[in-house]
């Protein structure tokens, strides 16, 4: 092999993949690199290196790992949002003559980016992130079923974002929208690191969600507090459930559409080419096969966050429980039943469409079936209008229009005239800000007490919320008039000058957003450092109903010093109703698992080996590839993995946390 | 770990029927000879060509690969409704559901797509394009 | 131990007491989360056998079928994975009275079928390509290295993990944690011959019929 050496050491890696001439990009680089350096430099001032690695790095415990998770979902929410008002930008301005600031090939990266990070980045960690850290609180166990899985699950999914990020500074994105369409990510056209960036963050985040939803499965199937039966769990943990086992039964299809693709990029078979027996709409079909229930996979939990908020702030059991929970069940069966839908236009004809039109108008069904619970529930109820509360009502005016939308585009005639227009960008929008957005600001809102002991501050978070809800509508309604009109989506310049007003509208809503991001960002410092006057010193601040608010403000570590024993729906409530006492001494060892740092080496080793492929740098993917399996199996090895807390540290933990809650009850 | 304690994992592993069942020797020659005659004829019918037409062939090759399935499944993975309380069944026929949806539903799709994508093109030229 | 007065005891209706540890230990879901995770690997084979369906009569002018599948290997090949299953199912007996020794035995017979089994799919992939039959001449030889290719390097990893097994209960024996991870493998070897017996019908038997 007669190549150059720099090639065989750095693959297809050189000084031009690193976009010097692009202002914008070394911007943001400069800026990433100094806040950077600046945490690392505090970290190191305050000698926090083994605080770090001990306490959260290595750590296997679930509520800790849930907030690592929200931690990541919100940074990438502000780089997924930067993405969105350049885009704003760009297409307020984009006009006849001017052809705005964005070229074409740029502009394909930041829709790419903007949707993949979104979804795979933000919504996915949010969700898992709050199911990771109240679900076994919720059920009354200790863990997940594999707390180092569970860790695992994390680093593979901050990898992924990692390698998203690095492709700001270090080649390119791919242009082929947020799922990476063929022919466009084929390797003819798109023979660079685009694509390549994309299907390995992904492949290796989506080992870290499809290991985390059979977490979820298994602990609720088997840790449930004794007295928990299915029916009287909580509907948070129900749509957890439900959402996980959905998780379970589509990220392989991503999986096989994505290795698939890999392989006719690295191997040149001919899987999705346009030649020799390709069948490029085969890719189209399977990731469809994930993407529907994928957005179902991320609303149910926002759905079970809304029943939780609805019916603690109202003061009433919540409305229709069953079928609540035969509405989740139905809708988690029926959102494998309708993904032809998203390319209705691609010629299957009439017969499959009308079947996957059909199946689609009857899921909205269930979904109504809920809201009609949620109302009831509010119905004839003392409702306590606190910011979770707000977030609801929010959603509830927000979510239905977007619902709405959605039975629109399922009859599939109108779906061939509005397919790929902004209407169609602007119903998934719609129903993702109003159902699955708004639902992780109410569940952080109304869980942050539990994780830290305080709450947030109210002020900030009513800009937070007024900010989104009017941003939303004032960025988002006019995209739907845009589309009615015929807007074709990721276009980055337009001809018709009439319809400039309403981008500048919209340009006008994302900035409204802004506000109420920077809201969100400015309430959780100002509550940090009023955490004091802020603090919860109850355990239970929204006088709630289920287990999670037995515990004290944050729980210690253990979760619960004895199991509890469940006797009805609505545990925690129940128990108050019956003069629960807590009790004070008796304790036993509790068995519990131990730290780890195989999860964050093992995904270090992942983004490594995604890196090498991406940059075709051969000897450091196989190298990596071996370091991999070394390492699992190694840490395979490893018996000691978990040990029991003696019973002094247990009654010593008590006293200083629930003690206090005991002297206040 | 002390012993008391391994005791107590080890009547975990067995009890409420939380393994997924024991394999006795018999119930694994049972299916050992099960499978063999199931893969056997299969291969015959095919190699042989005792029915002359492939429709019918290719019907009963699927019928015994869905029976050998099932014997592996019962003989040798031990499959039963009581295990972990009827979740590994219910997961199961979950999965065999969303298997049939997964590869009749894509074969359906893309059956249509291609014959409305490339009127008047029979199959076999189809095939055959380079 | 000096303790405070009039501590409040845990009340039995809202607590247990006793002991506990059973489905909320460690080990507890370890069989089910296993089985779960077999459950969607067959769904990724699933999109892998969707995307040969689909693509298995796409020769693009190549070789079809008929003029690559050599069915006594094919044949030859099923039955190794077969009797592997009888002699991993003779290992969990032996597993089950705790015989050390005979465990392994077994368990080393079936690695070794199972790398037979790999070694003739790698002869066949190896005469196929010399006769330019290659993954990338037809969308229909992508979709056929690729399913049984996926399965066989799913065996190579049940054989790596049968040798980590081999080290792991030479070292501490039939210990709970290794009988548990000998049952996870079991499931997972059982499993593959599961997706084998739908590529030999799918692909092998089924192409021949075309």
């Amino acid at each position: 092999m007669d190549q150059p050496l720099s090639k065989v050491i750095f693959g297809r890696l050189t000084w031009e993949s690193i976009p010097l001439h692009e202002p914008i990009l070394l911007g943001t680089f400069l800026v990433v690199a100094l806040i950077g350096a600046g945490i690392l430099g505090a970290v190191t001032k305050y000698r926090l290196w083994g605080w770090l690695w001990r306490e959260w790095l290595t750590s296997v415990d679930h509520k800790k790992i849930g907030i690592m998770y929200l931690i990541l979902g919100i940074v990438m929410l502000l780089r997924g949002f930067a993405d969105a008002l350049m885009m704003r930008a760009q297409q307020a301005i984009a006009f006849g003559a001017n052809q705005g600031y964005l070229p074409a090939h740029h502009y394909d990266q930041i829709f790419t980016a903007h949707g993949t990070i979104m979804i795979f980045f933000v919504a996915i960690p949010l969700v898992v992130g709050l199911v990771n850290l109240v679900m076994p609180l919720q059920i009354g166990a200790r863990d997940v079923a594999f707390p180092f899985l569970n860790s695992l699950s994390l680093w593979l999914t901050v990898a992924g974002a990692l390698l998203v990020m690095m492709s700001l500074f270090v080649g390119e994105f791919s242009t082929a929208g947020w799922l990476n369409y063929v022919p466009v990510a084929n390797l003819q056209n798109s023979p660079g690191t685009g694509p390549d960036y994309y299907l390995w963050a992904l492949q290796i985040a989506g080992v870290g969600t499809t290991l985390s939803a059979i977490n979820m499965v298994t602990t609720i199937i088997k840790m449930r507090a004794p007295g928990m039966t299915m029916m009287k769990m909580p509907v948070f943990t129900w749509t957890a459930f439900c959402s996980n086992i959905l998780a379970i039964a589509i990220f392989p299809a991503l999986t096989g559409a994505f290795a698939l693709l890999m392989l006719d990029r690295y191997v040149g078979t001919n899987f999705f080419t346009n030649d020799l027996g390709g069948n490029p709409m085969m890719y189209w079909n399977l990731v469809w096969i994930w993407g529907h229930p994928e957005v179902y996979v991320l609303v149910l939990p926002a759905f079970g966050i809304y029943s939780e908020v609805t019916s603690t702030f109202t003061g009433k059991r919540l409305f229709g429980y069953s079928s609540m929970v035969y509405a989740t069940v139905v809708i988690t069966i029926l959102s494998y039943l309708v993904w032809l839908h998203h390319f209705f236009t691609m010629g299957s004809g009439a017969s499959v469409n009308s079947f996957f039109g059909i199946a689609t108008m009857v899921i909205s069904i269930p979904t109504g079936a809920k809201i009609f619970n949620w109302l009831f529930t509010m119905y004839r109820g003392s409702i306590r209008f606190e910011l979770p509360m707000m977030w609801v009502v929010a959603f509830m005016l927000t979510f239905t229009v977007g619902g709405m939308t959605g039975v629109l585009l399922a009859v599939p005639p109108a779906d061939f005239v509005l397919h790929n227009s902004l209407f169609l960008v602007a119903h998934f929008h719609n129903v993702i800000i109003g159902g699955v957005v708004f639902a992780m600001f109410a569940g952080m809102t109304y869980w942050f007490p539990k994780a830290f002991g305080f709450r947030l501050d109210e002020f900030w978070g009513k800009v937070a919320f007024w900010g989104w809800v009017i941003g939303y509508w004032v960025a988002w309604t006019p995209i739907y008039i845009v589309g009615l009109m015929g807007t074709t989506r990721r276009v980055s310049h337009f001809d018709d000058p009439s319809l400039q007003i309403w981008f500048i509208i919209a340009a006008i809503g994302a900035v409204i957003i802004l506000v109420g991001i920077l809201g969100f960002v400015i309430q959780i410092a100002v509550s940090i450092k009023n955490r004091d006057k802020l603090r919860d010193t109850t355990g239970d601040p929204w006088d709630g109903r289920t287990l999670e608010w037995s515990t004290p403000s944050p729980p210690p570590f253990y979760n619960f010093a004895f199991t509890p024993i469940v006797s009805d729906l609505d545990a925690w409530y129940d128990m108050k109703e019956r003069g629960y006492q807590r009790p004070s001494g008796g304790f036993r060892p509790i068995h519990m698992p131990r730290n780890t740092g195989a999860g964050l080496i093992i995904a270090a080793i992942a983004m490594v080996l995604g890196f090498a492929m991406i940059w075709y740098i051969w000897w450091l993917a196989a190298l990596s590839f071996v370091a991999l399996v070394a390492t699992v199996i190694i840490h395979s090895f490893n018996y000691n993995r978990d040990y029991y807390v003696p019973v002094d540290e247990v009654e010593r933990t008590e006293a200083a946390r629930s003690g206090p809650l005991a002297a206040g009850a | 770990m002390s012993i008391a304690s391994e005791a107590n994992l080890d009547a975990e592993l067995h009890a409420h029927g939380d393994t997924h069942g024991h394999g006795s020797m018999r119930s694994y020659l049972f299916g050992f000879a099960l499978s063999v005659i199931l893969t056997a004829v299969p291969f015959w019918l095919v190699m042989a060509q005792p029915i002359a037409n492939p429709g019918v062939t290719a019907a009963f090759i699927i019928v015994f690969a869905s029976l050998q399935i099932l014997v592996h499944t019962v003989c040798f993975l031990h499959l039963n409704s009581q295990s972990e309380g009827g979740w590994t069944l219910m997961a199961y026929i979950f999965t065999a559901i969303l298997l049939l949806i997964t590869i009749a539903g894509s074969l359906w799709i893309m059956y249509h797509l291609n014959s409305n994508m490339m009127p008047g093109m029979p199959t076999g030229q189809v095939a055959n394009t380079p | 131990m000096a303790t405070v007065t009039a501590q409040t005891v845990p009340d039995p209706t809202f607590h247990l007491v006793e002991a506990d540890d059973h489905a909320h230990g460690s080990g507890g879901g370890t069989l089910l989360g296993f089985w779960i995770y077999l459950m969607s690997d067959a769904l990724l084979f699933a999109a892998v056998f969707a995307s040969f369906g689909v693509l298995s009569t796409s020769y693009a002018g190549g070789p079809t079928p008929r003029e690559i599948f050599e069915l006594p290997l094919v044949a030859l090949n099923t039955a190794i994975l077969l009797v592997s299953s009888i002699t991993f199912g003779f290992a969990m007996l032996a597993m089950e009275p705790g015989k050390v020794r005979t465990t392994q035995a077994w368990l080393l017979v079936t690695a070794l079928l199972g790398m037979a089994f790999v070694g003739v799919e790698l002869y066949e992939f190896g005469s196929l390509i010399a006769d330019g039959a290659t993954p990338q001449r037809s969308g229909f030889l992508s979709g056929f290295f690729t399913l049984v290719g996926m399965h066989g390097l799913h065996v190579t990893a049940g054989i790596a993990w049968i040798f980590v097994m081999l080290a792991q209960i030479g070292q501490r024996g039939l210990i709970v944690p290794n009988k548990r991870r000998l049952m996870c493998l079991g499931m997972f070897w059982h499993f593959l011959d599961v997706v084998w017996i739908g590529v030999f019908t799918f692909v092998y038997l089924l192409g021949m019929l075309r």
